[in-house]
């Protein structure tokens, strides 16, 4: 006999409840009453309607037709006044009494409204339903908005209408946004984020009144005094259980419904689902657990064996370009530890905290790519000891060779979730795939993966890629070369955190497809394990581009030309008598002055590279390294010593920083310099690094540049003393030797990073210390003239390995 | 008929090195694979005659240190998109000594 199943709540857990009784085919005649005058939608993407990437339409989940189709009777914006447990009926508000054989709760949750003075003020709402969404979609640019609340729901909201153009505010009472899912640091990524997208956010901020005109909201007045001017206030601080209705019909209610594991409240036949309830002391918000309880509540109406567990949550926000991630636990505290990866150049942030060799909770935010992985690592309580070493790269680094980026998807075992709002595995996604489902949509539509809030979409793609093969394409990252399907950003990560020293280390950690790379890669690893290991590894000249490998720059027909450093620029008689004798000795058919004040002898053949060497060494003379990647010059004014407007020594300055700075290896040539006041005529402003000395004492600024792109520097600090001057100078051109990707200039390196966190490095004095002393460490090593070396030790390797010119050709 | 002379000694060129052997008719290029291989190749590029001996060595191809072609250090012809090829010379390695083919190089001379 069919019996009659009564619903209070048309939301997203007893909506899908409804589903899996249908699917079932199971015998109810069911009654659905709701508060809201509409059937059920998914309310977790409100969001994207308010941003208005979503309209209302694409986020209803049943129809009209979907009710009718399943016989259910739709009693819409109508609520239960009263329930009769005895007598196993409900009284509706308009005194229609009804019988039930099972009664389903699923009353949902209220918006907490912080009960300051004037909270019910016009224009003061929740972020709840459809009705506020369509109030802030109403706003503009004119309008300004505060939202009190800086959670999931309330940055949701502030994002939303700031796409629209609102001046919004968030105010947070906590000292970084969303601390329940968010470590600080994570918090400072998603507040500057969001400042970039035009947000105010104020945290630590205390509200004390809603201020209001007329009997509408005019502003927030906080604790300190400020006053915050709004149109519109939204709350966003929590939610709160439901429970009205069953506290009056007697049912046992704590924070929320109390149910037992199969959802069954404290009658036997009443149950209930979603945030109404509380299970083992626990209340739910976020929509996995709802479904999984939506699940069980419909195997029990059915008389099936079936159990509610609460399982590790996850979260992720649906604002776009704000890309984030957390679980489980992420709290400091004795026997825990923290793997920590930061990359300030792509704004990307991983932890992990790991206690007992098992992942227990993470945070991770700019790239979410691996999220799925690392949940999977928390819930199923892996042991990572074997691991551990790169387990913050993700699953690509694991278990040998690293491939392209689907692989971590292509390695994922089936029982691996995809999509977690719906408990969605991989091999679902297979199966549906299998069965014909060949696109997003037909995966979307036959699993329901990715098709709630959405921010899994990347990663089914990634199943039907690798599936699909050929057949699905997608984009891939650039690699340095043919050699490896790595970016420079990955190798440069491998080679700190696997502490990889030599190049055959590389090609075998990073798994180049070539036997020893090529000429593309090779000159980028010799740099970057240089710059990174300049004890351990030894520089390798067979890497390097011929310039670098005879320390002179090679010409068109072969020759050399060879350019003696002028240390700021200056010189001296016998300095010039030296280069002329030797211009003559070896018959240099030209001699040129270069734009960074020194002197070119062009047209030396390779054999006599090594004695027109050791003849200028003779005269004192040292490499001008005018041929590397690395310190060219550092160009002068004449400054206070001769010029009438001169306010510092420039030429002492600029001949301090040659001389400390000389012999240096950098991702690219790195000219400097150093003007000794603001006319500028040694043109320090389109140097990579520029001094302009003022009265009060150095203008250092970076990033500037003079060939194929013309740039201007920018002000990097002002300084007091030349010895400020210097350590700034070591200790940015350290940050750019160990951040930068090879063959990027300065100005180039800049943009990715940008000039703030340089700024913050080097105003850190502490960092800055640190990349000295960095700096010191490598040039222990490298601050020294390879061609008196060279001359010395290596130069039969200039000359021809035979000479068999002499055979005469019977 | 092969008339094999010794040149050096293989360890006179590093490891994806090169020198070269000056003949009368110009330079050859004499290269070291990392496997320890030699080849013995004409050192003038295909595109603008480039001094193959000054570039970069991998696996058994050379780039020119001009404009970066790539040339096969086993039959001499340019790599990729670009086409050309430049004429390749028998050489071997025995007990450490680098031996080129004399007659071949006389061959060269002539041609």
């Amino acid at each position: 006999m069919t019996r009659k199943l009564i619903v209070i709540g048309a939301g997203m857990a007893t909506g899908r409840a409804l589903e899996h009784l249908f699917d079932a085919g199971a015998d109810y005649d069911v009654t659905l009453f709701n508060a809201e005058p509409r059937g059920n939608y998914n309310r977790i993407m409100l969001s994207p309607v308010l941003s208005g990437e979503k309209t209302y339409e694409e986020i209803v989940t049943h129809d009209a037709e979907w009710y009718a189709t399943n016989g259910v009777t739709c009693r819409f914006g109508e609520r239960v006044a009263q329930i009769d447990r005895a007598a196993k009926t409900v009284t509706a508000e308009n005194g229609d009494v009804l019988a039930y054989d099972k009664l389903l709760f699923g009353t949902g949750s209220n918006p907490f409204m912080i009960p300051l003075p004037g909270h019910d003020l016009e224009g003061v709402i929740a972020y709840r339903d459809l009705e506020d969404t369509e109030r802030m979609m109403a706003l503009g640019p004119d309008n300004k908005v505060v939202v009190i609340g800086g959670g999931l729901l309330g940055l949701e909201a502030a994002a939303g209408m700031a796409a629209r153009g609102v001046d919004v505010t968030v105010v947070h009472i906590m000292g970084h946004l969303m601390e329940r899912q968010l470590d600080e640091a994570a918090g400072y990524l998603l507040r500057k984020a969001l400042v970039d997208k035009g947000i105010t956010v104020k945290c630590s901020a205390n509200s004390k009144e809603i201020l209001g005109d007329n009997g509408h909201v005019k502003a927030l007045l906080l604790d300190d005094g400020t006053e915050l001017p709004c149109d519109l206030l939204v709350m966003a601080v929590g939610i709160r259980p439901n429970v009205k209705l069953a506290q009056e019909a007697g049912l046992a209610v704590g924070k929320g419904i109390h149910v037992d594991d199969q959802m069954v409240t404290s009658n036997p036949d009443i149950l209930a689902v979603g945030e109404c309830v509380e299970h083992d002391g626990a209340i739910f918000g976020l929509v996995a657990p709802l479904y999984d309880q939506a699940k069980v509540v419909a195997g029990t109406l059915m008389g099936e064996e079936a159990q509610f567990v609460q399982k590790e949550l996850s979260t992720k926000l649906k604002v776009t370009g704000c890309d984030l991630f957390s679980a489980g636990d992420f709290a400091d505290g004795d026997g825990r530890e923290d793997i920590v990866f930061r990359d300030p150049a792509r704004g990307v942030y991983r932890r992990l905290i790991v206690e007992n060799n098992v992942v227990i909770g993470a945070v991770m935010y700019g790239d979410t790519a691996d999220s799925n992985w690392f949940f999977g690592l928390i819930r199923d309580k892996t042991d990572i000891s074997d691991m551990r070493d790169t387990l913050i790269f993700g699953p690509a680094y694991q278990g040998g060779t690293p491939l392209d980026p689907l692989a971590a998807v292509a390695a994922l075992p089936r029982d691996a979730e995809i999509c977690g709002c719906n408990g969605i595995c991989k091999g679902q996604i297979e199966d549906a795939i299998a069965a014909g489902a060949t696109d997003l949509g037909a995966v979307r539509a036959t699993t329901k993966a990715s098709g709630s809030c959405g921010t899994c979409t990347g990663l089914v793609e990634q199943v039907l890629a690798v599936t699909l093969g050929d057949d699905f394409v997608m984009p891939a990252a650039q690699s340095i070369c043919a050699c490896t399907d790595m970016t420079h950003e990955d190798v440069r990560r491998m080679i700190k955190s696997r502490a990889l020293k030599s190049m055959p280390a590389v090609w075998q950690e990073c798994g180049w497809k070539t036997s020893c790379g090529c000429h593309v890669c090779r000159p980028a690893l010799n740099f970057y394990l240089l710059a990174d290991w300049p004890l351990d590894y030894a520089d390798d000249p067979q890497s390097r581009f011929i310039n670098e490998r005879k320390h002179a720059n090679i010409q068109k027909d072969g020759t050399f030309s060879v350019v003696p450093r002028m240390w700021g620029g200056i010189t001296t008689p016998d300095e010039l008598r030296a280069i002329a004798d030797a211009a003559d000795k070896y018959a240099v058919p030209t001699v040129k002055v270069t734009g960074g004040q020194r002197i070119d002898l062009l047209g030396v053949r390779s054999e006599d590279l090594p004695h027109i060497w050791a003849d200028l060494n003779a005269a004192g003379m040292v490499s001008g390294h005018a041929y590397s990647k690395g310190l060219r010059t550092v160009k002068t004014c004449v400054g206070t010593d001769h010029c009438r407007f001169g306010t510092q020594d420039s030429t002492g300055l600029g001949i301090k920083l040659e001389k400390t700075l000389w012999g240096s290896w950098t991702p690219h040539k790195l000219k400097l310099a150093v003007s000794g006041c603001p006319r500028n005529c040694a043109e320090a402003t389109c140097k990579d690094i520029g001094v302009v000395c003022v009265d009060s004492g150095y203008q250092v600024s970076i990033g500037g540049a003079a060939g194929m792109d013309v740039k201007e520097t920018e002000l990097l600090v002002q300084v007091p003393t030349e010895d400020e001057v210097i350590a700034v100078i070591k200790a940015v051109t350290q940050l750019y030797r160990e951040n930068a990707k090879y063959l990027d200039r300065i100005y180039k390196w800049m943009a990715k990073v940008g000039l703030e966190w340089i700024k913050e490095q080097i105003n850190n004095l502490e960092t800055r210390q640190a990349l000295v002393d960095r700096f010191e460490l490598s040039q222990s090593i490298y601050r020294k003239d390879p061609w008196a070396e060279h001359a010395k030790t290596n130069a039969d390797s200039y000359q021809p390995l035979a000479n068999l010119s002499l055979e005469a050709a019977e | 008929m092969t008339n094999w002379i010794d040149i050096a000694a293989l360890d006179d060129i590093p490891q994806r090195g090169a020198r070269v052997v000056k003949t009368s008719e110009g330079c050859v290029a004499v290269f070291r694979t990392a496997e320890d291989e030699i080849f013995a190749l004409n050192n003038a590029c295909p595109h603008k005659a480039g001094p193959l001996a000054e570039g970069i060595v991998h696996g058994k191809s050379v780039t020119c240190p001009l404009h970066n072609w790539v040339i096969s250090l086993e039959t001499g012809l340019a790599q990729g998109e670009d086409t050309g090829q430049v004429a390749t010379y028998p050489a071997r390695v025995e007990n450490g000594r680098i031996l080129l083919d004399r007659s071949f190089l006389r061959a060269r001379a002539a041609a």
